[in-house]
């Protein structure tokens, strides 16, 4: 309780302080759990950040720490934020919920929003992308183009988002091309080059000829090139540095329109508490140039499929589907709905192998 | 010419005086480093060392430094005592990750009960956690002559896979929609290792490592066993003659080590960080091993240099955030504590001789 009001009282001091002198600028912080250069998932956020440097130019201030363990050290990096004078502070990482949760009740006048998570308040927003939509493309593409009908998967860590996205793909790669198979191999890490390459290296020995990633770095990506005629798919961000060959496509987080909005928000003195999911259809994710090594005919169904989920009228999880065990999960042209989608932890029909627990 | 001569006898003002000058090169070569990235280098070092004790927000970020420097002091003096005796446990970071998980199991199995006998039971879970990890390698040390700096290491990544599993399956909230992570300590009133007084930072894990301390001096300087310890550590030979059973003091220094690193993981899951998850352990275990040698491998030396490193995790945070140095460049600065320690450590037992030397 102590603390509580001292910290309010201290940042009450600094925004009567910020007042007399007149400072206007909003200031932005920025929570990163890798470092800004890991090519993924904490570049995007990166970029996001200074799209909102170059939107706004003079009015902010953006700050950020990268390599944020989760637990302790995020909440004392929050609340450093928060003594700072920052007034909107994006917290990018599923491990940093409780941290944001617990600071912001000492903050309520700075905003946060929370990246992947689920427990909001007052002063906390959270927001996610549908990555589901793209999954659902590349998955399109990895059955097209797959000769030994053997895909093998990348997981990170047993987690709804990532099982998700698993049935995901495996629906799109199976409705084009019934014979195929996915095999997974659990990497329980969102960024090690060396288990990664480890796990890319298995896959292909197992006689995969596409490999999914759902891990961050471009080791899985230089082992394909390696191996030869093994085609891959740049995630999170767009690693066209392994175009055309093996990277044929991308997943990309696009944070950038999404941090700007938020900030221009917090500027109107707009922002309010919310829940935020958007996807391909709102820019959030986005789908990277599909190359020459996939056939013309096999993108452009690639593009219609994305153009559909864009505008809506598909949605990716549409049934008729049933569960792995082979009870019904969706009836005939029904859609899973989000709440649904959030909690996943089952495979869909036809998918092999056990989530491990 | 230049050159290095053994000193007839160790120097003891040298033993303090390399700390004191790696602290003093380190800002200096830091400050270089700072400033070829184009920060200002005083504005930088001041941030890193004055900022948290004497800045603005000073009042919080005091507090801070007990709470980050005490897993490291609680896991140094345990692991000083094997190091004094060349006992090499370099797995500590895999037995906080144990007291970690059997401390907040332990709690765990009784939620939601309330009682105030559960804390206590926890902190029993935990030490037992660590130090089960930590007789692995002991026993296999003393029974087959491995080498302890090995499995003890290679233990440390199969606590993390335990880790994932828990958190995974096991120990994951029920209520988490599926997420992975245990149920948050700090919300559950019994098992929550709190602040004894709010805003001050000290939790039951500063305390125990103040106790630490005091217990290692104690037993250093005036019990039978800390003379065998050093006796084994400074002449092998002669603590054979003088009765040393090796096999006792591997068994002890293992078990206390893992003991002392299981408390402080579970201190720390059950107060700062609440939640068993995958990635609970950020090097505390490591970091342990710079905070020993940075404190001489005393009990008060260790005190201090836990503080320093928390001053400089906390301060580089801070320098982070406001001056937008990289976090690599505050890692290169923390390893550079540790490389220039050893450095002028050299100086400890040997000194440096101007001229040619004579023909003997």
């Amino acid at each position: 309780m102590k603390l509580s009001t001292l910290l309010a009282s201290a940042a009450l001091a600094i925004g009567l302080a910020g007042g007399a002198y007149a400072d206007d600028k909003t200031k932005v912080g920025f929570v990163f759990v890798g470092p800004v250069g890991d090519g993924g998932w904490t570049y995007e956020h990166n970029q996001g950040r200074l799209a909102v440097e170059a939107e706004f130019g003079d009015k902010v201030e953006t700050v950020f720490v990268e390599n944020v363990a989760e637990g302790p050290d995020s909440e004392r990096v929050m609340t450093q934020m928060a003594l700072d004078g920052a007034d909107l502070i994006f917290t990018t990482s599923f491990g940093y919920m409780d941290p944001t949760i617990n600071v912001a009740a000492k903050f309520p006048n700075v905003k946060f929003e929370h990246a992947t998570g689920y427990k909001r308040a007052d002063n906390v927003s959270t927001y996610s992308a549908r990555f589901y939509e793209g999954r659902a493309i590349q998955g399109h593409i990895a059955g097209k183009m797959t000769k030994s009908n053997i895909i093998g998967y990348i997981g990170s860590f047993p987690i709804p988002e990532v099982i998700r996205g698993i049935n995901s793909a495996y629906i799109h790669a199976k409705k084009v091309n019934p014979d195929v198979e996915f095999k997974i191999v659990w990497a329980y890490t969102w960024f090690d080059p060396a288990k990664e390459a480890d796990a890319a290296k298995v896959l292909i020995e197992q006689g995969a000829d596409v490999v999914l990633q759902h891990t961050d770095s471009t080791a899985p990506q230089a082992a394909a090139q390696e191996a030869g005629n093994v085609i891959t798919f740049g995630q999170a961000s767009d690693m066209a540095q392994y175009a055309p060959m093996p990277r044929v496509s991308s997943i990309i987080d696009d944070w950038a329109p999404y941090y700007v909005a938020r900030t221009k928000a917090v500027m109107d003195g707009t922002w309010t508490s919310t829940d935020t999911w958007d996807g391909i259809g709102a820019g959030m994710v986005g789908i990277g140039d599909i190359t020459d090594a996939v056939p013309a005919d096999v993108k452009a169904e690639a593009l219609a499929l994305k153009a559909s989920i864009a505008d809506g009228s598909y949605h990716p999880f549409t049934g008729p589907l049933k569960k792995q065990d082979g009870s019904d999960f969706l009836a005939d042209g029904e859609t899973a709905d989000d709440g649904t989608l959030a909690g996943m932890n089952f495979y869909v029909e036809g998918i092999t192998g056990d989530i491990p627990n | 010419m230049i050159r290095l001569e053994k000193r007839p006898q160790a120097s003891q003002a040298f033993s303090w005086a390399a700390p004191v000058l790696a602290v003093l090169a380190t800002m200096f070569f830091g400050g270089l480093l700072f400033a070829a990235l184009g920060k200002d280098p005083l504005a930088s070092i001041t941030t890193i060392f004055w900022q948290p004790l004497f800045g603005d927000f000073a009042f919080y970020y005091r507090p801070q430094l007990l709470i980050k420097g005490a897993p490291l002091v609680l896991i140094a003096i345990g692991l000083s005592l094997g190091f004094k005796a060349g006992i090499w446990n370099i797995g500590a970071e895999g037995q906080y990750i144990m007291g970690a998980i059997f401390g907040a199991a332990a709690g765990l199995a009784f939620y939601p009960t309330e009682s105030v006998l559960i804390f206590p039971f926890m902190i029993l879970a935990g030490a037992l956690g660590g130090w089960i990890w930590a007789m692995i390698p002991a026993i296999l040390k003393v029974k087959f002559g491995t080498n302890e700096i090995l499995v003890s290491l290679m233990l440390v990544y199969v606590a993390e896979q335990f880790l994932a599993s828990m958190a995974l399956g096991l120990l994951k909230n029920p209520e988490g929609f599926g997420f992975p992570g245990s149920r948050n300590l700090q919300q559950y009133g019994s098992a929550h290792n709190a602040e004894l007084i709010a805003g001050s930072g000290m939790h039951w894990g500063v305390v125990a490592a103040l106790i630490a301390v005091i217990f290692a001096y104690v037993l250093l300087a005036r019990h039978r066993l800390g003379f065998a310890i050093r006796v084994t550590g400074e002449a092998p030979r002669a603590a054979k003659f003088s009765g040393v059973n090796p096999t006792r003091l591997v068994l002890f220094c293992m078990g206390m080590s893992g003991l002392l690193a299981g408390l402080a993981g579970m201190f720390e899951v059950a107060g700062p960080a609440g939640q068993v998850t995958i990635d609970f352990n950020v090097g505390y275990g490591f970091t342990a091993i710079i905070v020993a040698f940075l404190g001489r491998l005393h009990p008060f030396g260790i005190l201090l240099a836990g503080g320093l490193m928390a001053l400089t995790y906390i301060g580089g945070d801070i320098a982070q955030s406001q001056l937008g140095l990289p976090a690599a460049a505050i890692q290169v600065f923390q390893g550079m504590l540790l490389f220039f320690l050893l450095a002028f450590d050299l100086f400890t037992n040997y000194r440096l001789r101007m001229g040619r030397a004579e023909v003997a």
